[in-house]
């Protein structure tokens, strides 16, 4: 069979002309056009490009959700197997455009979608993550070595088989860690890496150390008589019998309890499901990572309005670091709605 | 988890015992807590005492709460 | 210190009248004698003992530790010392080896974090004990037994039918089929050898966050130890034990204890590339204060040394990265280049940060994997221990037990999948 694909340019690539005319909307035509040529070349039987989706890159970066939508419906009325974008090379509204279609028809229309960019577009951050984006030259001379390597990728996606390495594939790495057996051990890739190291010569890191972004901190309680209070614990305190199986250890869900009316997380009640530490004093004494107790005391004595009607809690071992953001941002949000003011958040 | 609450603009105080952590990830408002098995207790003490020691913790983590900041602090 | 490794090099092993090794090469044991001389009636109901050979069709699980034979016959001491003989230095003279061969102990779960040991398919690729030929000691404990005393019960026992073995083929005069010899001079002439190249020594992080998580030290609980010095040869004779129930792919069972590759690797280079002058043992403890007090000590010792690199490796995850990270920081800083072993948390996809903490001074980091990878690994025609176990051990999770048998899991639950000794080939790379 031969494959439905549809290809994304910008204005410029269609034709239609320069930064003067970079204000043109979406438009839709039938078949290949511009870079479109020489993927239709290298696909041969296999694959053809059904019709060609074009948005001036003002347009695209100022009516972003409008052109969005508009240049998906255009694609999807193709009826397409997949679709590639660019390449964009070091454009950076083109890349962005390249990367925002690339990923609406990911998460919109499930087919297969290939891009490509100069290591440096802007679009790179911001779509690596999401989308498969081919490394190509900084400018449109670049374009011989691209479209191969694009076809080859978007065909391999079309065909089911695996992806291979950033380096096999000729993609820019997303970010993902992935498990391969060396020839050597762990011990001696060590001490390889240390000689090399006391020598002052090159050695590569397996691992490269990441930044960590930064939350502004909040604004603080004005008013604590007056504020509610909400618990959180990553500490797995839960409900005796752990009764929605958080796991012990790579925690996919979070729990949320109700704590109305309970004035200690007493061990009848409570345990720690937690994989990570000694659960002996957490089970003898929940509150020693949930503490109710003293929590409810100081509520009667009006330090704080109130205590949050529920508690939220989670297993922080080995859980990766995008669940615990999604659980937070879920919190986060109940909490906002709720009229909490503050949170404690208890770790192990 | 910590610091995806307090993007929805609600102030979190984090109470852990492993500060240095707390820091590189990136909470701002951090307690320091007792062990990691026992944050906020301590086994070889009697009861009155692991209470005392526990409220002594959280009346930290509300002065944490209602002090202004301007970047990451450990509230000693 | 000198120490010789004696080694048979085994090939099999069977049930038998006597325990001694074949003329093929096939370890006989007396499962009788066995039983009888590891029995202990004050803690444990029943033990039973079962064997596992590379491909066959077998899963071992909850597996709690893994141990190789061994059993001095000439120095002062003898294996795993402080534990289940006398406390005595070791790690000079003979010991008697029995490569190929490891007692593996099985027993119903306490915590959460025993693993599995497939000898067949996908998950036999994982772990190394997959290639050991195992005798396996399944253990039922008295009635309302503590927990400690229940893990130090199945600890012992172990420790005592690795030694038991080794001591048996011994006397019944099974001969070596090679010797490995390990030496390094003491201080004073150490430090003067090899003019020219680099001392380094090797930081080698214990874990010890508390029950079940506990590593033992010629019988001392890590976690009450000030840093210290141990001479390599001194854990080839079993003076550092595994007493952890860590999640299964990364806590370092007794057999990579006696066989620690960084040790080997270290050694390796020894007079080649570097000066080979030492090992520091330190622990992971749960307070702050203990870590600062670890890190800087262990650090100090480094530099007393005058080393110019370390080798430091973490065993477990978590808080403990916070001490990984911290030893490296403290090193560099005082000048000394540090290339750290690891493991990572990366996620089910890969997408995630791998360790809890991180520095820009940890440029050079070896990591043995992502132990959040899933792998579905097949049925296997007989389970030795309890199957049943497999959704709450550290690295399952809801329905990983298949009606077919298979299970989906972490590379997690896996034993010694992710070992952070470096005893695997498996790694990770950014894609």
């Amino acid at each position: 069979m031969t494959y439905r694909i549809v290809h994304y340019i910008n204005q410029f690539f269609a034709g239609i002309g320069g930064e003067e005319k970079a204000g043109v909307g979406p438009e839709s035509r039938n078949g290949a056009l511009g870079p479109g040529m020489a993927f239709k070349a290298v696909f041969g039987n296999e694959a053809e490009i059904v019709g060609t989706v074009i948005c001036g890159d003002g347009y695209f970066a100022e009516n972003m959700d409008e052109a969005g939508e508009k240049i998906l419906k255009m694609i999807a009325d193709f009826k397409p197997d997949a679709v590639i974008a660019g390449p964009a090379f070091n454009a950076g509204r083109y890349g962005t455009a390249c990367g925002a279609v690339s990923e609406a028809v990911l998460k919109k229309l499930g087919i297969p979608v290939v891009t490509g960019m100069y290591p440096e577009n802007p679009g790179v951050d911001m779509f690596r993550k999401s989308v498969y984006i081919v490394e190509t030259s900084d400018s449109a001379r670049g374009i011989k070595d691209a479209v191969p390597a694009m076809s080859k990728l978007i065909m391999k996606m079309l065909r089911g088989e695996p992806i291979g390495s950033p380096a096999d594939d000729g993609y820019i790495q997303r970010g993902v860690r992935v498990n391969r057996f060396h020839d050597k051990i762990g011990a001696a890739r060590a001490v390889d890496m240390l000689v090399k190291k006391l020598k002052g010569e090159e050695f590569k890191t397996e691992y490269p150390m990441p930044v960590f972004d930064r939350v502004p901190p909040a604004e603080p309680i004005k008013d604590m008589k007056n504020a509610v209070i909400a618990l959180v614990t990553s500490g797995g305190i839960v409900p005796k019998g752990n009764p929605d199986h958080i796991e012990a250890s790579s925690a996919s869900k979070y729990g949320t309890y109700s704590i109305e009316g309970v004035q200690s997380a007493d061990e009848v009640a409570y345990a720690t499901a937690h994989g990570g530490y000694d659960p002996t004093y957490a089970n003898t004494d929940p509150n020693r990572v949930l503490p109710i107790d003293v929590l409810r005391e100081m509520e009667k004595e009006g330090m704080f309005s109130k205590l949050y009607d529920y508690f939220f809690t989670t297993v922080g071992n080995g859980t990766s670091v995008a669940s615990s953001k999604k659980f937070g941002s879920e919190i986060g949000e109940r909490l906002k709605k709720d009229g909490v003011d503050a949170v404690i958040l208890t770790s192990t | 988890m910590v610091k995806a609450i307090e993007a929805t603009g609600i102030a979190v105080v984090h109470i852990c015992t492993i500060v240095p952590i707390s820091q590189t990830v990136g909470a701002n408002r951090i307690v320091p807590a007792v062990a990691i098995p026992y944050p906020l207790g301590d086994p070889s003490k009697t009861h009155e005492e692991e209470i005392e020691i526990r409220r002594a913790i959280l009346q930290k983590a509300l002065k944490a709460l209602m002090t202004p900041i301007k970047e990451q602090t450990v509230f000693n | 210190m000198k120490l010789e490794l004696l080694k048979v090099n085994i090939k099999g092993v069977k049930w038998g009248g006597s325990t001694e090794v074949l003329k093929d090469g096939t370890l006989q044991v007396s499962k009788e004698d066995l039983l009888a001389f590891v029995a202990d009636d004050d803690n444990l109901k029943c033990i039973n003992a079962d064997i596992a050979l590379p491909g066959e069709s077998i899963r071992i699980v909850p597996v709690k530790d893994v141990i190789e034979p061994r059993y001095k016959i000439e120095g002062g001491g003898q294996v795993f010392p402080g534990m289940v003989n006398d406390v005595e230095s070791v790690g000079e003279g003979k010991t008697f080896v029995l490569e190929g061969v490891a007692v593996v102990t099985c027993g119903r779960i306490v915590g959460f974090q025993e693993g599995i040991v497939d000898m067949s398919g996908k998950g036999a690729e994982y772990t190394p004990f997959s290639k050991t030929c195992n005798v396996v000691l399944v253990f039922e404990p008295k009635d309302g037994l503590e927990k400690h005393d229940y893990e130090k019960a199945f600890r012992l026992a172990g420790l005592k039918a690795a030694m038991y073995l080794a001591k048996c083929v011994y006397e019944s005069g099974g001969a070596a089929d090679k010797t490995e010899t390990y030496e390094i001079a003491p201080f004073a002439e150490s430090m003067k050898s090899y003019a020219g190249l680099p001392k380094v020594a090797y930081l080698y992080m214990l874990q010890t966050q508390g029950l079940l998580h506990d590593t033992y030290v010629y019988g001392i609980d890590a976690k009450r130890i000030l840093p210290t010095i141990l001479h390599p040869n001194e854990t080839m004779d079993g003076a550092v034990v595994s007493g952890n129930c860590v999640s299964a792919c990364d806590k370092n069972s007794t057999y990579v204890h006696q066989n620690n590759p960084v040790i080997r690797s270290l050694y390796e280079r020894h007079g080649k590339d570097i000066n080979f002058v030492g090992v520091i043992i330190t622990n992971e403890n749960v307070t702050l204060a203990d870590k600062k007090r670890s890190s800087s000590f262990a650090v100090k010792i480094a530099g007393m040394f005058g080393v110019d690199g370390l080798v430091i490796s973490e065993e477990g995850f978590g808080n403990p990265d916070a001490d990984l990270i911290m030893n490296c920081r403290r090193a560099e800083m005082a000048g000394i280049k540090t290339v750290l072993i690891t493991d990572e948390y990366a996620g089910r996809d890969g997408a995630s940060q791998s360790l809890a903490d991180a520095a820009t001074e940890a440029n050079a980091v070896v990591t043995a994997g992502n132990a959040n990878m899933t792998v579905t690994i097949p049925p296997q025609e007989r389970i030795i221990g309890f199957t049943e176990y497999v959704d709450v051990i550290a690295g399952g999770f809801d329905g990983s037990l298949k009606p077919d048998g298979s299970i989906e899991v972490e590379l997690q639950a896996i034993t010694g999948a992710t070992c952070e000794l470096g005893f695997n080939k498996l790694g990770a790379e950014t894609w």
